[in-house]
């Protein structure tokens, strides 16, 4: 089954007549009213683009001008000296790409053993996972630190990568929906051939959900990347902090330079954009299998 | 009460919960382990049957799980209760309290702004996000040119951080400079101040987050409605429905659980708003801004008042449950099941 392609538009949408307005009328008012609203998406962020590249004083003159000229690309170079930006994208390429890997291994390990292995309290683990999605991650936010102080992971970037390598329960929850889809001809003609589960797991789930595991990993690079509670709270050395801590702290230390601001701004939006641009369909495809059956 | 609602939850997601009977090709094997030790004589006997082999190696499978679950949340979760009845600042050894944090709670004319600010914001957001995101939806399931373009469009926003986002609507929010302001003055109406006064400044962050989190809930909806059937329409014009009709009587039900996840998803995010209070605003003007989570933050790691910031964190914690289980109850009066 091609999961991708669902994420396009392949359904046959309808096409109803005899309404009192034309089905062409309201097609086109719509079309108007959604460009409209997806323009107000976009142009903030070419705001931003425009800011990033003006000197310090045409940021501040009125009416604004769109295209800056001439266009100043040192405000970047500028950015990476005044704070260490580049050791910052470094160490969230870490965090994140450590961090999905360590979601990856657990959750399929866990959703596994929930779909096709059988082992008493398994529905009561199950149940206990899924329901601590609903606890606020400031309640575990405190001891957390509390253990991590004590461990002397303060300043590190362990308590930022080791949870993920814990299990989590929307990874497990949508690996256990795919492998519940996979048939079970698969792993019992392997366990003829001898195959223990690990083996089935490694040799025949692993391979067949590429798709989910492929989305699970844009998801959680995506929110590793973009987090900044867990890093805020641990990290203190600029050369140690992710790209949103720096970028905030920035903020604190030159706070009317937006131009600059606005530099490093993009510097911590543009390779999520591209990356999306990239690999929109498992963006996509992920959230919809959060909100359906999956 | 929250497990039967959890249980029907689940059903609409995805399989039932039957993993022994799913995984079972053989047949049904329902021997329960006390009957597997009394038929063995002695323990190594055992730990050699299949079923007991097979039972351990799923635990070893869920040995990062569980231990996640034991350290990170359940032991996290209990360590916080004890916590929140302790007066602890770190550099000192914790030492009991009792009430006391919760009563301070109670009585500081603080605590009604920080939950009044928290419940203001979660009371309009989730509302209009979901009405927002719905509507957007139904726009983009009609045969409108550039549908994928579009989608990405709306898609910006979500996929940047939110401290992107915050610091790009900071300087969008400029009451001098800002593009907003200027858009406004150039067709006559005078700027506002947006984040800098007190009225104003939470309904700046609303609007933000609105246009940050459009997208998501679209897709989610989008979902939805593409998974209505056909026939379910092709009927309903038969019997003559007009759009309006077909809108409300078969649309509507049809997705109405997925609204009620992307209420329940929009209220326990809402009530967490963090990253925008603090980046726009840190809290103010004058603790205008200054949400729960937010003052749990500060409360913890500024102030390094462990006990107090505990016992905040789980009346953040009853909240949202109180509120869940509201919504879980309130489902079955408009929660279509089909």
């Amino acid at each position: 089954m091609n999961h991708l392609a669902k994420a396009r538009f392949p359904r046959p949408v309808r096409r109803f007549t005899g309404n009192s307005v034309p089905q062409a009328v309201l097609v086109a008012l719509l079309g108007l009213a959604l460009m409209a609203a997806a323009l107000s998406m976009v142009v903030p962020f070419l705001w931003m683009i425009s800011t990033s590249l003006k000197q310090r004083g045409m940021v501040f003159v009125l009416p604004p001008q769109w295209i800056p000229n001439p266009p100043q690309w040192d405000n970047y170079a500028q950015v990476t000296r005044r704070f260490p930006f580049v050791a910052n994208t470094v160490n969230s390429m870490k965090v994140a790409i450590l961090g999905s890997f360590g979601q990856i291994v657990s959750c399929s390990l866990a959703a596994y053993a929930f779909a096709r292995m059988r082992f008493p309290g398994s529905k009561v683990i199950f149940m206990i996972l899924l329901a601590t999605m609903m606890i606020p991650g400031q309640v575990t936010a405190i001891p957390v630190f509390l253990i991590w102080n004590k461990l002397g992971g303060v300043n590190t970037h362990w308590p930022l990568i080791l949870p993920s390598w814990l299990g989590g329960a929307f990874g497990t929850f949508l690996l256990r929906q795919t492998y519940l889809g996979i048939p079970q001809e698969y792993s019992d003609a392997a366990k003829i051939d001898g195959a223990g589960h690990w083996r089935i797991l490694t040799h025949i789930y692993l391979p067949m959900s590429k798709p989910a595991l492929a989305t699970l990993a844009v998801f959680v690079f995506l929110g590793l990347w973009n987090d900044f509670l867990t890093p805020v709270i641990y990290l203190s050395s600029p050369a140690k902090m992710t790209l949103q801590v720096g970028l905030s702290y920035f903020r604190g230390q030159f706070n009317t330079e937006w131009n600059l601001l606005m530099a490093g701004t993009v510097i911590a939006v543009l390779p999520v954009l591209v990356l999306y641009m990239v690999v929109q369909r498992y963006f996509v495809q992920g959230i919809a299998l959060a909100g359906l059956k999956g | 009460m929250l497990r039967l609602g959890l249980s029907r939850l689940i059903e609409t997601l995805g399989s039932p919960l039957q993993p022994g009977r799913a995984a079972d090709s053989g047949g049904v094997h329902l021997i329960g382990v006390s009957q597997l030790l009394r038929q063995e004589r002695s323990v190594v006997g055992f730990l050699r049957r299949e079923r007991v082999q097979e039972a351990l190696q799923a635990y070893l499978f869920l040995l990062p799980t569980l231990v996640g679950l034991a350290l990170f949340t359940a032991g996290a979760v209990i360590a916080s209760f004890v916590l929140s009845f302790t007066n602890y600042n770190v550099f000192n050894p914790p030492h009991w309290a009792g009430l006391y944090n919760y009563r301070t709670i109670i009585n500081a004319p603080l605590t009604k702004q920080v939950i009044g600010n928290t419940l203001y914001y979660s009371a309009v957001m989730v509302p209009a996000s979901t009405v927002l995101a719905l509507l957007v939806a139904l726009a983009m399931n009609q045969p409108v040119p550039f549908r994928t373009l579009l989608r990405s469009m709306f898609f910006m926003p979500v996929i940047s951080s939110t401290v992107a986002v915050a610091l790009i609507w900071s300087w969008l929010y400029n009451p001098e400079f800002g593009l907003l302001n200027v858009a406004l003055r150039a067709v006559g109406i005078k700027g506002l101040e947006w984040l800098q006064n007190t009225k104003t400044a939470m309904p700046s962050i609303m609007i933000m987050s609105l246009w940050k989190g459009l997208g998501y809930n679209m897709v989610i909806f989008l979902a939805g409605l593409q998974a209505v059937p056909e026939q379910l329409y092709e009927a309903a014009e038969i019997d003559g429905a007009g759009r309006w009709a077909r809108l409300r009587h078969v649309t509507l039900p049809m997705i109405s659980p997925t609204v009620f996840l992307v209420l329940i998803l929009s209220t326990i995010a809402s009530f967490q708003v963090f990253e925008q209070t603090y980046i726009l605003t840190n809290g103010g003007p004058g603790y205008a801004t200054l949400t729960i989570a937010l003052y749990i933050y500060q409360t913890a790691f500024v102030y390094f008042n462990m006990g107090y910031a505990s016992a905040l964190a789980y009346i953040l914690f009853a909240g949202v449950l109180i509120v869940t289980l509201v919504q879980f109850r309130l489902q079955n009066r408009w929660v279509f099941y089909g």
